[in-house]
């Protein structure tokens, strides 16, 4: 027989035209009595779970002179926790086949977990998963060893362009705004960062009614509620939940070429673009497919790579965040193919912002990202991520149901309005590392 | 709580696990093979969970068969794979797959070459009409391979060039192997990228692309049956080649320690020490394999593993370290530990710090605890691979493209469930000795100080 996930995913398949009444992913939601929000789905098929609680304690909430903090607690809660030892904590899981992970950006720090669901390894991996969240102890001889270890990470990826290019573009894009800073930090910052700056950290950031559990394997429901149980009755109570401060606009074009000896030179266009919970997600979604999403049938690759033969990567991307994430376009190329990279990118954005896609390349675009909607969500772990998602951008539960529609009722006018709205040429910050300045001319 | 009882508990626990995971394991792990008279071979891995379909196809064509002067040539005509046939145009391939929902790509590798599609269930006919017409029918242009040789260049440059790692594992491979292929790298030295012609590439897609050297590889929400009607009445059509014969190309037994140096911008020195190591021939009846997959598992599969316990934590004379070795594969093997010095600490202490820890292993073997430990992994990694049909069917084909019967998967994990403390400090004795070592090193440059080589002809303004 075929299972739930199947089934449903066959039901939305058999009857795609008709508006479902029922949930294509059967996604359970509710609180614990401490206000974490759970997102579970049930399926059986294979004897494993996944779980992860993410929290807003990304490195958003660093202060520029403590530029790091944010990151060094989420990759110290597993270094000794609940009465355990780093090297206890890593036996334990290792000893289960469980996998220990987690997830860190700008918004969200998170721990996840992957354990079989055989009741020993099951109860083993939990117990450490739990004291991890709950019960770090940040250790002052480990921090130390970590801090050391982070810095030289840090200088060692500050040699390579595609860093430095990325820090000088959110420098110009973001100016002092927390996007801004870079996530891990910088050395200088994270060699002052004490133990009591990270207990801190913790206990304001990583509370309950913040906290958000995805749940997604072969258990039932009691046993999820038992589990979100668990994982968050220990944790730090509320505090005054952060906000995060408005992204402003660009107030000017910039441009900043930086030097370096490798073959290629690496570039970024960009600007803040949107907030996860822009109505304009969809339109801008399905429009960057066509213009530098959609891989080799875009248009940014169509013309630098195919037609060109300029670079082996380009593309566009936005990433929204909780306030305005970034909208890039990128490519690297070898540096005497630089100007002439840039012009084409450049053109190439003109002409879409002022004309827009055409028909024929909207209905293809809506045919790919509709046809291809089930690689979405054809694993537990592509799953694990739309619930983490879900939860944590207070996306509507029936966010995947609404997904299909929501992509099928964008027009050219829709596409063409919200670029207009969201992308302006005349504001947009450009990075260029690896340049031969000379050949890039005027600004 | 007393780890010791822990411990103890487990073991037995583990024993009980092993046998109803593989019993799962088994059950599930029912694949299809069907053989068209033209030699193609197709293997269906069915996987209901979702309606979705990876549908793969693998030439037996990697940089292994490449023969100097025009390194880098079977990813070159993956690259040109992309670029038209008579029935569908140039650029025409990506756009009717991505308009029926679908994402395709396709990897290069020592070993093969494999051209993929995810799609919806519904769409597998489309996967295989296009690939069985780019299996017999490409057209290779001069025009386009001129436009596609420089993307190639632009990769090498990105992937290689200018990221010292690469360099320092490109010039590994290189020193480690001399007479084997797999001394040149799979993306081509850039010599040969900048000689190479259209015909070179036409003569590659000639002489290697045929249904008798090449498996289909389809997993997901399919019926088995249905895939074989499929594949005969798409591929059935192409007519099989004689292929060229393939040299052995051995490398010779390696006498003595090799060392190379590599100098790069970069911040942090490294460090990759490679043994000369024996690959999986007979899955059955081998047995050291499987003692060299523990060793690599015991010194670096976990975060309790050894190399990192004690050289990151421990004594923190590492930043980062790293154990590596693969049993299967078309040419020789290498068992190689690696490592970034921790700051203050040199390549010579880090070196020094991993000899110790091997030696330790050669004089007083690993643990029951340890390789328990492993063994649990080797479990639950094999019930997590089967979240992806991706993944299963990348291991389905390159264990057959490497000359594995794709089965040899669930022999295998038997096997090393039954490899043993006493095997694991013998294949470490054996084989990890200095007369079949090479080591590579990264040597750090001030980025001011290493301007980059001009491009040949071009203006260089720095």
């Amino acid at each position: 027989m075929r299972n739930k996930l199947g089934y449903l995913l066959g039901l939305l398949f058999a009857f795609a035209a008709a508006a479902p009444a029922y949930a294509l992913l059967p996604i359970q939601h509710w609180q614990t009595q401490n206000g974490a929000r759970v997102y579970f789905v049930e399926t059986r098929d294979l004897p494993m779970l996944d779980v992860s609680v993410d929290f807003p304690a990304g490195s958003v909430f660093d202060t520029r002179a403590k530029s790091g903090l944010a990151a060094l607690t989420a990759n110290t809660l597993r270094l000794g926790a609940g009465g355990l030892t780093e090297d206890e904590i890593a036996r334990r899981m290792a000893d289960t086949g469980a996998q220990l992970g987690g997830r860190f950006d700008s918004d969200r720090a998170g721990v996840s977990l992957r354990t079989l669901t055989s009741p020993d390894e099951f109860k083993q991996a939990i117990d450490v998963f739990a004291r991890v969240l709950q019960h770090p102890e940040f250790p002052p001889a480990v921090l130390e060893r970590e801090k050391t270890r982070i810095i030289a990470a840090i200088k060692e990826a500050d040699t390579k362009p595609e860093v430095i290019l990325n820090r000088n573009f959110n420098a110009l894009i973001y100016g002092n705004h927390p996007y801004g800073l870079r996530s891990a930090g910088e050395p200088a910052t994270i060699a002052t960062l004490t133990r009591d700056d990270v207990s801190g950290f913790y206990r304001s950031y990583y509370t309950a009614d913040q906290a958000v559990v995805a749940i997604i394997g072969s258990i039932g429901r009691g046993e999820a509620e038992a589990l979100a149980n668990q994982l968050t009755a220990g944790l730090p109570r509320s505090s005054t939940p952060a906000v995060i401060p408005p992204v402003p606009d660009l107030a000017r074009s910039e441009m900043r070429a930086v030097a370096h000896p490798a073959t290629q030179s690496h570039l970024l266009i960009g600007a803040p673009g949107i907030r996860r919970d822009d109505p304009d997600y969809f339109p801008l979604f399905v429009g960057n497919y066509i213009l530098g999403g959609g891989g080799f049938v875009s248009r940014i690759t169509e013309e630098v790579r195919s037609k060109r033969g300029l670079a082996y990567s380009a593309y566009s991307y936005f990433s929204p965040l909780k306030e305005r994430g970034p909208f890039v376009i990128g490519l690297q190329t070898r540096r005497d193919q630089a100007a002439e990279a840039l012009a084409v990118v450049r053109a190439t954005l003109k002409e879409f912002l002022a004309k827009g896609p055409t028909a024929d390349e909207l209905k293809k675009a809506q045919q790919n990202i509709v046809g291809g909607f089930a690689l979405r969500i054809d694993s537990n772990r592509k799953i694990l991520d739309y619930l983490g998602a879900i939860g944590f951008y207070r996306l509507p539960l029936t966010y995947l149901d609404d997904f299909i529609p929501n992509v099928e009722k964008v027009t050219l006018a829709d596409i063409r309005n919200a670029f207009a709205r969201r992308v302006d040429p005349e504001h947009m910050a450009t990075v260029i590392v690896g340049a031969d300045e000379a050949a890039l001319g005027p600004k | 709580m007393s780890i010791r009882f822990f411990n103890d508990t487990l073991r037995t626990r583990a024993a009980a696990l092993l046998v109803l995971m593989l019993a799962a394991a088994q059950a599930v792990a029912q694949t299809h093979e069907h053989k068209l008279a033209n030699g193609l071979r197709v293997i269906v891995k069915e996987d209901h969970r979702a309606p979705t379909v990876v549908s793969m196809v693998w030439y037996k064509a990697g940089s292994i068969d490449e023969v100097n002067g025009t390194t880098g040539v079977a990813h070159v005509l993956e690259h040109m794979m992309f670029k038209g046939t008579t029935a569908v145009p140039g650029g025409e391939f990506s756009k009717i797959v991505a308009a029926a929902g679908g994402r395709e790509n396709a990897f290069t590798g020592k070993d093969a070459t494999g051209y993929h599609e995810q799609l919806h269930k519904s769409q597998l006919p489309l996967a295989f009409r296009l690939e069985a017409d780019r299996m017999a029918n490409l057209v290779l242009s001069k025009e386009e391979f001129e436009k596609e040789i420089k993307v190639v260049m632009e990769e090498r440059r990105l992937r290689t060039e200018d990221r010292p790692q690469a360099l320092l594992n490109e010039q590994l491979m290189a020193t480690a192997f001399i007479a084997h292929p797999y001394h040149a790298p799979v993306v081509g030295w850039m010599s040969d990228l900048e000689s190479m012609t259209f015909l070179d590439a036409k003569r590659w897609y000639e002489h290697w692309y045929a249904p008798n050297n090449a498996i289909v590889v389809v997993a997901g929400d399919v019926d088995p049956k249905a895939v074989f009607a499929l594949a005969d009445k798409y591929f059935g059509a192409i007519k099989s080649k004689i292929l060229p014969e393939r040299k052995p190309q051995d490398e010779p037994e390696q006498r003595g320690i090799r060392r190379v140096t590599v100098k790069a911008p970069a911040e942090l020195p490294s460090l990759v020490m490679a043994y000369r190591a024996p690959m999986l021939r007979d899955p059955e009846k081998d047995t050291e394999p499987y003692a060299l997959e523990m060793l690599a598992g015991v010194l670096d599969g976990s975060e309790a593993a050894r190399l990192t316990s004690s050289l990151v934590r421990g004594e923190k004379i590492a930043n980062a370290v790293d154990a590596s070795y693969d049993s299967t594969a078309r040419g020789p093997g290498l068992f190689a530990v690696s490592g970034v010095p921790a700051t203050g600490r040199t390549v010579a202490e880090l070196e020094q710090g991993l000899r110790r820890e091997l030696a330790k292993i050669v004089s007083d073997g690993v643990t029951e605890e340890e390789l328990k430990r492993v063994k649990a992994q080797v479990v639950a990694a094999h019930v997590f691979q089967r979240d992806s049909i991706y993944f299963q069917a990348m291991q389905i084909g390159s264990l057959e493209i490497a000359g594995y019967p794709h089965q040899t998967i669930d022999l295998m994990i038997r096997k090393l469930q039954q490899v043993t403390a006493a095997q694991v400090q013998e294949v470490a004795r054996k084989y990890l000795v200095d007369d079949s070592l090479t080591i590579a090193v990264l040597d750090p440059q001030p980025l001011d100080r290493t301007p980059a080589a001009a491009p040949k002809g071009l203006r260089h303004a720095q």
